[in-house]
Parts: structure tokens; sequence; C-alpha cells
């Protein structure tokens, strides 16, 4: 009797250090769904959604505040996941948060460039480099073509250019042939 | 007699290798002008290492490898560098790459060529000259030789396999060097066998080249190599499945044929490596067939950089029905949007497509899910399921059927009764899987530097308002020294600091300087006072 009540009272005594364990070594800090919807965002920054970010819109959708349908540079396709992700109906990007385009990136005009910083501060992926006083530059590879650096420009010298096609990024096209109905 | 094994399915179309077989190869003429793509071969683009009007000569490094995954690329012949500039290269889009355009001199004058004692040299070192004397894999996947020639963590690979194959119909640029350089192939493969420290060396020659066999067989004399004939079915000279045919075994999906012992190379690579370790000549050339709708169709050996335009028109008056010139096979190859692209290193071949050769496929009907094309398919693959996936873009799927396991062949397109352009939407969904994956890549950037930022913020705010809270309780404080001015006090304080650094410490970045940058230390200093006098006098002088 006593036996079988030291063993089960061990096994529990030592469950719990299990379990107390794991608690502390897999903490999940925040939600993981907030984590999943912010990996299918495309991390623009750009904000078109009404959230300042990625990341809080990613939160507002998972507490039900926003719909999924605000982020442009996401388009169609980032529509579809999430509403795969969430398991509700996909909708029609919300024309009010504006209209995907091709992906660009911001370039400086360096004669007009007054350097001002105001740029440098909007960036949200710090991908302006540049002192006051001192000509501003982007770096091509880290910007996100999120437009934030344009309304700040007093001399409006920021420009986005469409990212041109070259050999690394060159696509495959959908075929395009002929079907002959029968 | 060697048991030989059979991949899975594989077609056998007409071979179309007797126009161009029948004559030796010969060497094609200096070009007007040589365009040198940086970037020939899988991985980094070679570094240019010339100047608009350099002269450089026949095989002066005039590219260097950039990384690991990269090899050089050298001038073809001797002359001037014309212009270093995005040129059309010979791809399907005829996108623009970084050349180096070279305008001959005539004289074709060589560097000083110098063997290698490969076999008194550390093999790393051997590896790192191949790099240098550009040797990428002639089979047209065009991967840097030296990379592959690196047993790595294994020590070994046991075997090594030459793939003289050339399934592909039209093709006859590896016959011909097999007939007529075999010795120098089997050389290039002693070097590889030394590198990989290989035991056995198998070379795989389709049954339809007897002269090649004849000839590699009897370089192959007493060396231990085996030249095996393989039955004529394409696509016998895809790696994975030449390795089937003469060992049986097959690489894992996704993995790679060093996982199970063996490493390929083409005939061609093999020579090529001879030429650089036994010659010192780096890869600036190479044997290309052109054939299809020409007068004369023949091999070539010609000087990479040779404008397409200029290479076919060796072969005689252009005929009026030539629509297009496919780079590569009918089967693999693609045709080329303009012909004034350069030959590179994977140019194997160049056919002049004509209606007549090569009709219009028929409308496509829809998928009658025969199954034809998965019996015809060399990799086992579904083709008719990934085609669904593909078409319906659902990537995901279709990388769950090994999308990525497919090799392009065009078996499956061949067989296909509804004419559908199955190998068209594979390509499709790759691109569009890896265009994913790049933009995946950069959002995580993206997202970790949004990430960074706001810490940075934060932390800037935090350190603001720390400040402030030490000075509020400073101000508090010196109540009992109130003669002395804190802000005063302070600032001679700092000047003292900035004195006792000055007279203490000289600056540590000017030792170890070349004499090039003191002269340009010198040079700004003497810019400087110069401009502190030109401002002092302007401010002296009366307004």
């Amino acid at each position: 009797m006593s036996t079988a009540l030291l063993i089960m009272i061990g096994l529990a005594l030592f469950l719990g250090l299990v379990l107390g364990y794991a608690a502390i070594k897999f903490k999940v800090a925040e939600s993981p769904l907030v984590q999943k919807i912010d990996a299918i965002l495309p991390q623009t920054q750009c904000g078109q959604c009404g959230f300042p970010g990625c990341k809080p819109y990613a939160t507002a959708i998972a507490s039900g505040e926003a719909d999924i349908n605000q982020c442009p540079p996401g388009g169609e396709e980032g529509i579809h996941k999430l509403a795969e992700l969430l398991g509700v109906d996909p909708k029609p990007l919300n024309a009010e948060h504006g209209v995907p385009k091709p992906k660009s990136v911001a370039v400086i005009d360096e004669e007009l460039c007054i350097g001002c910083t105001l740029c440098i501060q909007a960036c949200p992926v710090d991908a302006i480099l540049g002192a006051a006083k001192h000509m501003h530059t982007v770096i091509a590879k880290e910007c996100t073509g999120c437009e934030l650096c344009i309304p700040p420009c007093p001399v409006d010298c920021i420009q986005m250019q469409v990212v041109q096609e070259d050999l690394t990024t060159w696509k495959s096209k959908y075929p395009l042939h002929e079907i002959r109905n029968v | 007699m060697r048991t030989l094994y059979q991949f899975h399915g594989g077609v056998h179309p007409a071979e179309h290798k007797q126009e161009s077989s029948a004559h030796p190869i010969v060497m094609a003429p200096l070009p007007t002008q040589l365009i040198v793509p940086l970037q020939q071969h899988i991985g980094q683009r070679a570094k240019p290492l010339v100047q608009i009007g350099d002269r450089v000569l026949k095989g002066q490094m005039i590219g260097q490898a950039d990384g690991a995954t990269s090899c050089a690329v050298h001038a073809p012949t001797s002359g001037s560098v014309s212009a270093i500039e995005m040129m059309p290269m010979p791809h399907p889009s005829s996108l623009p790459d970084l050349c180096i355009s070279i305008t001959p001199d005539g004289a074709d004058e060589w560097i000083t060529r110098t063997a290698l004692d490969y076999q008194n040299m550390n093999p790393g070192e051997v590896r790192n000259r191949l790099r240098d004397f550009g040797l990428a894999g002639l089979g047209g996947a065009v991967f840097p030789s030296h990379v592959k020639l690196n047993p790595g963590k294994l020590d070994k690979v046991p075997t090594l396999i030459l793939n003289g194959a050339e399934c592909e119909p039209w093709i006859t640029c590896d016959d011909l060097l097999m007939r007529e350089r075999a010795a120098e192939i089997i050389a290039g493969a002693k070097i590889m066998q030394y590198l990989l420290s290989a035991d056995a060396v198998l070379i795989g020659i389709e049954d339809n080249k007897p002269q090649a066999i004849a000839a590699m067989r009897a370089a192959c004399a007493a060396t231990g190599f085996e030249v095996i004939a393989v039955p004529t079915r394409y696509p016998s000279g895809g790696a994975k499945q030449l390795t089937k045919i003469l060992t049986g075994k097959e690489p894992p999906s996704g993995g790679r044929s060093t996982d199970i012992g063996v490493q390929i190379f083409n005939v061609a690579t093999a020579y090529s490596v001879a030429r650089a370790v036994l010659h010192g000549e780096p890869m600036i050339s190479r044997i290309v067939t052109v054939t299809g709708n020409v007068e004369q169709p023949r091999n070539y050996e010609v000087l990479l950089g040779t404008p397409v335009k200029e290479l076919v028109a060796l072969t005689g008056k252009q005929r009026n029905d030539t629509q297009s010139y496919i780079m590569g096979g009918p089967m693999m190859g693609f045709a080329l949007p303009t012909d004034n692209v350069p030959v590179i290193k994977a140019s194997n071949c160049l056919i002049a497509s004509s209606p007549s050769l090569f009709p219009a496929p028929p409308p496509a009907l829809p998928c009658i899910r025969c199954t034809q094309c998965a019996q015809a398919c060399p990799v086992n693959l579904q083709p008719q399921d990934l085609y669904w996936f593909s078409r319906g873009r659902e990537f995901g799927k279709a990388q769950e059927y090994n999308l990525f396991d497919c090799i392009e062949c065009g078996c499956c397109d061949y067989v296909c009764p509804s004419h559908i352009p199955l190998v068209q939407y594979y390509r499709f969904a790759k691109s569009e899987i890896w265009a994913r994956e790049r933009e995946k890549q950069q959002a995580d950037l993206a997202r970790e530097r949004h990430e960074f930022r706001l810490a940075r913020i934060e932390r800037e705010k935090k350190e603001r308002a720390d400040k402030l809270a030490a000075k509020t309780q400073g101000s508090k404080a010196p109540a009992a020294n109130a003669d002395i001015d804190p802000k005063k006090a302070a600032i001679q304080a700092a000047i003292e600091r900035a004195k006792l650094k000055r007279s203490g410490v000289t600056p540590k970045n000017v030792e170890n300087l070349s004499v090039e940058t003191l002269k340009e230390i010198d040079e700004i200093e003497a810019r400087r006072t110069q401009l502190k006098q030109a401002m002092e006098k302007q401010s002296d002088s009366p307004k």
C-alpha cells in the first residue's frame, strides 16, 4: 500500500518538475498565430494597411481587429494564404488601402539631395545611408519599396524605380500555346 | 563484361548525327570581335581584371573567380579590350549581362604557358589552379570543375565516370573529340582520378559511336580505365541516368552523385583539364557542332566569345528559311532570340532551325491522362500530375511530387499525344518557386532590419530619458560647490582630457601604411593648409 503511494507521489513530483521545466524552457513569448500571419505578410513595412508595420497588422488580424484584405504589396496571393491559414473565405483586396504595384526601389537624385536626413528617419528598414548636410543614398538591396521616404523629402528628389528583370531574377513565363477545342 | 543496368523510361528520337559527324573538326578563324561574358558558369560572376584599352594576350585572365562557386574567364586571343558593358547573353530571354569585348590584333600571341607538376602539388593547390584556368563542365551545366574535383570530407570518391554518351540528337562535338583527341581525354581523366583518389574510371559512350568507342579503347590500353558502350536511348547522357546504367546506383532524391561515391564529368571537360594542367592552356575554346539547316554541317573548335552570327556564317551561305538558331540540342536546348550573342562554355551545339526541320507543334489538346509521359520519364516522376499542379499554380503540391528532380529532358513532351508543352510548365513552376524563395529571403531581411530599427529607437529613447534623469538629479546636488559653475567645470575637464590625450598619444592608424597612402595623406595635408591659409586671407581682407 505505502509503496504504491510512494510511487504515485514520486511520479507526480517528477512529472510536475518536467512540466515546470518545459513551461520555462519552451515558453512562447507571443501568440504563434501572430508569427504565422507575420510570416505571410511581405514585410514591406509600408503602413498601407493602416497599421505602423507588418507585425502590428498581423497582431490586429490575429485579434480580429483588421481584415485580411488590407495589404496591397501582398496582393491576391497573400490574401489567399491568409484566408487558408485562418480558415476564412478569401475576398478581393480593399482598394481603400491601395493597389498592388510592381516591385520598386527608391532612388535618390544625388544632385538634388540637400542632406536633410528626413528620409533616413522615415525609412522603416534603415536602407538609406547618409548624414546631415551630406548626400544620401539608398541601399537598393535592402529597400522594400514602401515609398515612406517620398512624402517627407522637401526637395522631391526621391523617385521609385521599378526593379528590372535580370538573368538571376528572370522567370520562365507561363506557357501560352494554342489549344484545340474538341 | 560489365553488367549494365537500365534507367526507367527514355525515348529514341531520330539521331541526325551523321550530318555533322562525317567531317573532322576544323579550327574556326579569328572573328572580328570577341564578346566574353563574365558569367559563363553556374555560381558567382567573375570579377573583371582589365580596363578598356588594355592590351591582353591569348590566355590572359580577364575575369577572376569571385567566391567558392565561380571560375575565371580568359582572353581567347591577343588584342585590346574595346568595351566592358552589358551585352545580350545566349539565354532564352537574351537579357544582358556584363561582357568584356576584345578586338583581336591578329597576332594570336600567347601568355607564357607552363605545365603543372600536379603529382607533386597539394591537390587543393591544383584545384585552385583549375579554377584560375576557368575550368567548368562542358556538358551543358557549366558547373565549376574545381568544386566537383574536391572529394571534401569523404577523402576519396571511389568511382569516376566520364560521360561520352552524347545522347541528344544532332550533337556530335563529343563524338568528334573522342575520335580525334582520345589520348588527351584519357590524360585529363588521369588528373581527375588523382584529384578524387578514384579507384575505378568508367567511360560511358552510346553504341551509336563505334569510331569514338574504338579510339577511346585504344587510348585506354594499359590504364585500367574501362570504356563501356551503352545502349542508345535518350537521355542516357544525363548524369544520373549514366550513373544508373554503369553502376546500378541512383543518388537519393535531391542528393548528389557523390552521396553514392560517384563523380561524373563530360569527356570534353577531361580534355580541357589535360590542356590546362599539361599545357598551361586555360579554357578559351570549345568544340561546337553547327548543324541543321546549313550548307555544310560540321564541328568547329571555336574561341569562346565568338559571335554566333560569325560562327554560323562559316558553314556557307545562310538559307532563307532559317528562322532561328537553337543552342543545345532539340530536346533540351532553346532558340536564341538573336544571333548577336557569343559562344560560351555551355554552347555545345548550334542548330539552324527551319519550319521543315522543326515544324511548329500542332495545337495542344487536353490531357487525357494516358500516362505515356510517366512511362517515358527517366526520373520516375508523374509528369501528368506535375503538369496539373504547375498549370494550377499549386507549387507546394508540385514540390511534394518532386518537381525539382525533373531534369527537363523533354521525354514527356516528345511522347505526349496531346502535344502539351509539359517542360515549359515545369520550368514555369520552378522559376516561380525560386522567385518566391527570393522574396521570402528579402522579407526576412526586411523584418530583421525593421525589428532592429524599432529596438534601436527604443534604446535611444531610454538613453535620453536616463540622461535627463541624471541631469535633473545632478542639478539638485551641487548646492555645496555653489561657487564653481558645473558647466564651466565640465568644459574645463574636457579640455584637460583632450590635452592629455593629444600629448600622450599618437594616432594609431598611420603605422604600416604603403608609400602611396602616405603620399596621399601628405597631399591632403598640403591641400588642407592651403585651404586654411586661403580662408584666413579671406577673413583678413577688408569687407
